[in-house]
């Protein structure tokens, strides 16, 4: 039997009359990578917001390692394992590079400080590619190394589940490829990861199996190349007739 | 930071202190009474930095914690014969108290919306404290007799100093400073990095509550007669903002760097044209705003980094 990390039970968030999300259920199981697709506005940032704490279930449960997450906040779900990115780059300002990956280390179940902190901080940023930038002022870095940035600080607090949302959008081919082959190393660490994603290549070379939203609803779940494949999925991508 | 340059900031705040507390050996009444109005705004400033100052919250309910103090020192001497000392532990306590609540009332509110808000919230405590004086304790006036000189008051405002300057100084390197700073960067990433960010806010705000109920308790003897609408003026929660974010927030030692200079600015504004006391307020206020968003401590490290960079 595959452990499941995470279960997502008919949750349906409801913003006044509109239905961002209606009666969605999906599983998580133990280190895979689940993809999720679908066009703008189906619903995925939603259901990520929901799954983090940043937002509330109108109904619906969300449990993490068979415990009940839906009515807990975000501070707290992150201390019991899930962490995320951020679908518009949110690194923090005000805040240097190393501190800004030590922020995630201090306040999660870790809760390191002094010595061990700046040591276990230095070799996370080592691992997302930063090594050169550690004393740099936020400002100074790039749309990449700010993505890495956020990435490190969400590896940070040692997430059970890490979810990623869009952190490949925007990058060139090149950048694409290195991200692609860091997020693969995590999971071949043993990070269960929801890849939340526009980019098709990344989706079919890491998700052992993803589901495709569209107006909140799942409308097919499987293997990339199954969903990829269905009729259904190209219909709400490209349209019905061409 | 390393631990030595907090040993030797530790020292240099002890020097400043004790040549601080040898002012009343030299000053004259006059200079005297200065000292002691920048003794109280720096007790007032530098607490409501520590809140104010990491998480961006600008709160403008100074005056109500502060009134509080000194309103409960006057209708507890006056109404219920209550001692001096007793009403020094048990102001700052209701102090603290309003704080706690008006924290937890205001932990959704952002922006400007916690501005309006404290601003909203003092004008009405002040409104009802003069109606419960109006209607209920009647209108016999509240005296803080007590035979405090005015050096004795400056000697206990350094002492609160002290403690402020030591929780400060705790604050900046413990988790909840870290903290204070991610949740003025950033709130939503705060509690996605699993900071409890209303317990943080709330923690901080009561004490700035505490201290400056404990200010408006040890400096109403100065005064003698207490009137809430004046100890509850909104001008004090003005002046101290100005005040702190003249000299800068980002660091500890900022506000009083902001403090000195518009005290004595005040005080001849006061002396010479005392009719435009509001428009110098407002035109400090934007001179700030514009050329001085970070405070002049902050325009000088600014300054500082700019030409090691150059220098490099």
């Amino acid at each position: 039997m595959v452990a499941r990390v995470l279960s997502v039970v008919n949750a349906t968030k409801r913003f006044g009359g509109l239905v961002a999300v209606n009666n969605l259920s999906f599983e998580v199981k133990r280190d895979e990578v689940m993809g999720i697709i679908g066009p703008n506005g189906s619903g995925k940032t939603t259901v990520m917001n929901l799954i983090s704490g940043a937002l509330r279930l109108s109904e619906g449960a969300i449990s993490l390692d068979g415990q009940y997450i839906s009515t807990l906040k975000a501070n707290q779900i992150n201390q019991r394992g899930i962490s995320r990115t951020f679908q518009l780059v949110r690194v923090l300002p005000g805040l240097s590079v190393v501190e800004n990956c030590m922020a995630g280390m201090v306040f999660g179940h870790h809760r390191l400080w002094g010595e061990q902190l700046s040591y276990e901080a230095g070799k996370l940023l080592d691992r997302v590619g930063l090594s050169g930038q550690k004393s740099k002022p936020i400002g100074s870095l790039t749309f990449i190394d700010q993505k890495r940035l956020e990435l490190a600080r969400a590896l940070a607090s040692g997430p059970k589940l890490l979810i990623l949302d869009e952190w490949l959008a925007g990058l060139n081919p090149t950048e694409l490829e290195k991200g692609i082959e860091l997020i693969r190393s995590l999971r071949e660490e043993g990070i269960t990861i929801i890849l939340v994603e526009h980019v098709m290549n990344a989706i079919r070379s890491l998700c052992d199996c993803c589901i495709v939203m569209a107006e909140g609803s799942k409308i097919a779940e499987g293997t990339p190349d199954e969903v990829l494949a269905d009729p259904e999925v190209v219909k709400v991508y490209i349209g019905e007739d061409l | 930071m390393s631990h030595g340059s907090d040993i030797k900031s530790l020292v240099w705040g002890g020097v400043l202190l004790l040549l601080a507390a040898c002012v009343p050996l030299v000053a004259n009444g006059y200079w005297m009474s200065i000292a002691l109005t920048i003794a109280m705004f720096t007790v007032l400033a530098t607490s409501w930095a520590l809140f104010s100052g990491p998480t961006h919250y600008i709160s403008l309910a100074t005056a109500a914690f502060f009134g509080v103090g000194g309103y409960l020192v006057g209708t507890g001497m006056s109404d219920y014969n209550m001692g001096f000392w007793t009403m020094v532990v048990i102001a700052p306590i209701v102090g603290a108290v309003l704080a706690f609540l008006i924290g937890i009332a205001t932990l959704r509110l952002s922006g400007v919306y916690f501005v309006i808000f404290t601003l909203g919230l003092a004008e009405m405590i002040r409104t009802l404290v003069s109606w419960i004086q109006n209607n209920f304790t009647g209108s016999r006036g509240l005296y803080v007799l007590t035979d405090l000189t005015e050096e004795d008051i400056y000697i206990y405002l350094l002492i609160v100093a002290a403690v402020v300057y030591l929780a400060g100084w705790w604050v900046n390197r413990s988790r909840l400073g870290f903290a204070l700073r991610i949740i003025g960067s950033d709130e939503t990433v705060a509690s996605h990095v699993g900071i409890n960010t209303a317990t943080s806010k709330v923690i901080l705000f009561t004490f700035s509550g505490f201290v400056a109920a404990l200010v408006g308790v040890l400096i109403a003897p100065r005064y003698t007669y207490i009137e809430p609408n004046g100890v509850f003026s909104p001008e004090i929660s003005f002046i101290v903002v100005i005040m702190a974010l003249l000299g800068g927030t980002g660091r500890l030692w900022g506000p009083i760097v902001g403090v000195i200079p518009f005290a004595l600015l005040q005080e001849f504004i006061n002396a010479y044209y005392s009719n435009y006391s509001m428009l110098v307020l407002g035109i400090a206020f934007l001179v700030i705003v514009y050329f001085l968003p970070n405070g002049v401590v902050g325009r000088i490290e600014q300054a500082l980094a700019k030409r090691r960079r150059s220098t490099w």
